[in-house]
């Protein structure tokens, strides 16, 4: 059935209720919301979540903003806590000792801190495990619950409070890790890059093949934050178009082995575009400092002519 | 009447395990548990389980998966030793906290460094603040019949805390002795089926477990703890009695061997009991008022009880496997002797640190510990309290 | 039984654990407070094009079963202003919050 933006809304509840407490214009709820509403209304979720912003801002004792069922425990370890419970879930299932008719599907959500860096092993092994799950990384591009600390899936040159942009070190000096590519490698039925982009089509059609493929599957959505990132709250949305029309976060899907770029800009906007609005960038542009953006340039350059060319060679090996 | 078998301490475990036949087990080698996963996946494999069994990539995805099954409304164990249960050290207190009753198996043995993979009790020790249940077992069929009580007490309404079943790496984990085990459909009917109020799996009730536990809530939430683990005591004690119904073999606190009329006494835990119960015979025959108490419940500690067994003493010795490194004595040294002082039970007390790393413990070395005993007992005097005994000084 | 517990609560009436039995109870926690500007609907000029629903963080544009929104629910509106910014055709104006 052909995606409806109307009728998903209108006819899927939220499963992320208001009342959370994330910050006003943080690209995340709108992503958990509807990668949620993915979910078929009739069947039950246990979502994960890892330390971080989301979750202390969706259960802080009392409240809950999750209307399925939820966990968290630790920092590092949504993925293996997620694992326990779908391994529950099989058991129990097999002898019996839960309802037939009824499904349940396990969702993770992290942080890029909880899931490029800290989290990274439990996320492998828990995925190199088979479990059914989706792990859903929602990449701000730093430590945002702790105050905008660098992660690994911090962009180079970006002003953070632990990469701060000084007179002899402007910035961080490395290049963002590619989590996409290394959850590839894990040779997975469904790994995908999305974001929150037009009418939310992109999002929400690589979560539903994400939760209703058998197995592990993997999200990575970018997920700006107006604070960390330095841009007015309101900008989520346009934030996001130069995200991807830039190439700087690709829209891509590489379903058991074979890639798909699902949206490649007819005409690819300069990365000054995606830079210039956003304070962590500020320094980059004084003047002496051009071969930054240059080098930014780049590297998304090559990175986005690797991806045409690895749907190019995945098909062919396919074929 | 129960079946008689010849198992190491490990196999003793695994069989447990086997007929508890929990819904997920989770686990990750270490020397010397790794032959609990080991002989656990085979039954897996054969099928003679229910279990769901992860192979998790560390110890911490090993209690995580466990906190993960048990929320999820699934009975799940796991076994470690040392290092591993240091790796798991944050997720220990979370399976707590969640008031989650999980069941482990504790293969004690040294928490590096420098690395040794051999017995002391410094992985237990390190984690008897976080809120466990735990029993200490002084071979195979302590450690056996401990995990078949262990979820009667851990899943009772009044307590719902996570338990671990200490044994001594090596020294009982890999010795072959006599055991006596319970049938099959025995130990079924004994041990239940769980039956949470709460969990995850359920969809007619979705439940949010974990918050972010602000100043307002988290001391009632860690008093409510704090309330069940004094509960626990009295569930331990009538899972004893149910146990002994079943099988005859009593199981107390703590084990009082000649103690009636005892003027000087060890203190000690798991295996080196043993040892210590032949001093105690052979000093008894030469008329010396020789006793030991070894303890079997060390969280929640009967402090209470053990200062009336221990308070009409002329001399006491702590065995502490583990040495705290405060300038201050072992940890089960601490408690006894706070227990007693509280309780206005003054006895010449000392400690001593031993077998750390695996040191033998000889018969010769726990003579030394009465004879010091008699030497205070004589002298009304004790020039340190902080002793250790087989160390080369 | 969430809604009942507050800082007075004592511990005997405290959910164990810092579990939560009710799903979703967090609606009872408004944000609506925390809004400096608010947004305005006009639904003279609004198209129903349905491109400010899902943009918003906190789920207050109301969609009825016609598939049209409604006015916002300024329980939780926090002012962020994604909604005004996406919109195509300056149906949502946003405006101090003081006025």
């Amino acid at each position: 059935m052909a995606y409806n933006l109307k009728e998903v809304v209108t006819n899927k509840p939220s499963r992320f209720t208001s009342g959370h407490r994330m910050c006003a214009g943080c690209g995340a709820p709108p992503v958990a919301r509807m990668i949620l509403r993915a979910l078929k209304p009739e069947d039950h979720a246990v979502i994960s979540n890892a330390t971080g912003c989301m979750e202390v801002s969706s259960f802080m004792y009392p409240y809950t903003a999750w209307t399925d069922s939820f966990i968290h425990t630790a920092f590092e370890n949504a993925a293996s806590t997620c694992s326990g419970v779908e391994a529950a879930y099989k058991s129990m299932k097999r002898q019996g000792k839960l309802p037939e008719d009824k499904h349940t599907k396990f969702i993770t959500f992290g942080g890029d801190g909880g899931t490029y860096d800290i989290g990274i092993q439990a996320l492998s092994g828990a995925m190199e495990r088979g479990h059914d799950m989706v792990y859903v990384c929602y990449d701000n591009g730093a430590y945002m619950n702790t105050g905008i600390q660098r992660s690994s899936a911090t962009p180079k040159f970006a002003d953070t409070t632990t990469s701060p942009a000084g007179t002899v070190i402007p910035g961080k000096m490395q290049s963002r890790k590619d989590l996409t590519e290394i959850m590839v490698s894990h040779h997975l039925p469904y790994v995908a890059q999305t974001i929150s982009y037009m009418n939310f089509k992109d999002l929400y059609e690589k979560a539903e093949k994400a939760i209703y493929t058998e197995g592990p599957c993997f999200l990575n959505v970018l997920s700006p934050c107006p604070r960390g990132w330095g841009y007015p709250t309101d900008s989520l949305m346009d934030i996001n178009k130069l995200a991807v029309e830039t190439c700087y976060w690709p829209l891509y899907e590489v379903v058991d082995g074979k890639y798909k770029i699902t949206y490649k800009p007819a005409k690819k906007l300069p990365i000054e575009e995606f830079l210039k609005p956003q304070k962590r960038f500020k320094h980059m542009f004084k003047p002496g400092n051009e071969w930054m953006i240059a080098e930014f340039q780049k590297e998304v350059d090559t990175r986005w002519n690797e991806l045409l060319a690895l749907e190019e060679m995945s098909n062919k090996i396919t074929e | 009447m129960g079946i008689r078998e010849r198992l190491s301490g490990n196999e003793a475990a695994a069989i447990a395990m086997k007929q508890i036949n929990p819904d997920v087990v989770a686990a990750f080698p270490i020397t010397p548990s790794t032959e609990i996963p080991q002989y656990f996946s085979t039954f897996v494999s054969n099928g003679s389980v229910d279990t769901e069994f992860v192979a998790v990539e560390s110890e911490h995805s090993a209690m995580s998966a466990c906190v993960g099954a048990e929320a999820a409304g699934a009975r799940a164990m796991t076994a470690t030793s040392a290092n591993g249960l240091s790796y798991m050290w944050e997720m220990i207190y979370i399976a707590s906290s969640l008031r989650l009753p999980i069941v482990m198996s504790l293969v004690n043995r040294a928490v590096s460094g420098p690395l040794n993979i051999h017995n002391d009790h410094s992985d237990a020790m390190g984690v008897r603040d976080a809120g466990w249940i735990m029993l200490f077992s002084e071979n195979n069929q302590e450690a056996y019949d401990n995990l078949i009580m262990a979820h009667r007490i851990a899943e009772h309404k009044d307590v719902l805390l996570p338990l671990m079943v200490c044994q001594d790496g090596f020294i009982t984990s890999h010795s072959i002795e006599n055991i006596e085990l319970i049938e099959d459909n025995k130990v079924k009917e004994f041990v239940g089926t769980y039956k949470p109020e709460h969990y995850l799996l359920n969809d007619k009730e979705p439940i949010a477990i974990g918050p972010l536990d602000v100043q307002s809530y988290l001391f009632e939430h860690k008093y409510q703890q704090a309330e069940s683990m004094r509960a626990a005591k009295q569930v331990i004690a009538d899972v004893a009695a149910d146990f002994e119904k079943m099988t005859g073999r009593k199981y107390s606190f703590f084990e009082e061997y000649q103690m009636e009329d005892a003027e000087i006494a060890v203190v000690c835990m798991n295996s080196t009991a043993g040892t210590t119960k032949t001093v105690v015979d052979e000093l008894r025959q030469k008329g010396i008022k020789a006793g030991m108490v070894k303890i079997r419940v060390f969280r929640p500690f009967p402090a209470e009880e053990l200062a009336k067994s221990l308070g009409n003493l002329r001399a006491l010795a702590v065995m502490d496997k583990a040495d705290s490194l405060n300038a201050a004595g072992g940890a089960l040294f601490e408690d006894v002797v706070s227990g007693m002082y509280t309780a206005k039970k003054q006895v010449p007390t000392v400690n001593y640190v031993y077998g750390i790393g695996g040191r033998d413990t000889t018969v010769k070395d726990i003579y030394e510990v009465y004879d010091y005993l008699q030497t205070v007992v004589k002298t009304g005097e004790i020039d340190n309290p902080y002793r250790y005994v087989g160390l080369r000084k | 039984m969430a809604t009942h517990i507050d800082k007075n609560t004592p511990a005997s009436k405290m959910t164990i654990g810092g579990n939560i039995y009710e799903a979703g109870n967090a609606k009872e926690f408004k944000t609506g407070d925390w809004r400096s500007i608010r947004p305005v609907y006009i639904p003279e000029k609004c198209k129903q094009c349905g491109l400010c629903f899902p943009v918003c963080p906190e789920d207050a544009i109301p969609v009825n079963k016609q598939q049209n929104r409604e006015d916002f629910n300024f329980d939780y509106c926090k002012g962020c202003g994604i909604c005004a910014k996406v919109c195509p055709f300056k149906a949502i104006e946003m405006v101090d919050e003081g006025n």
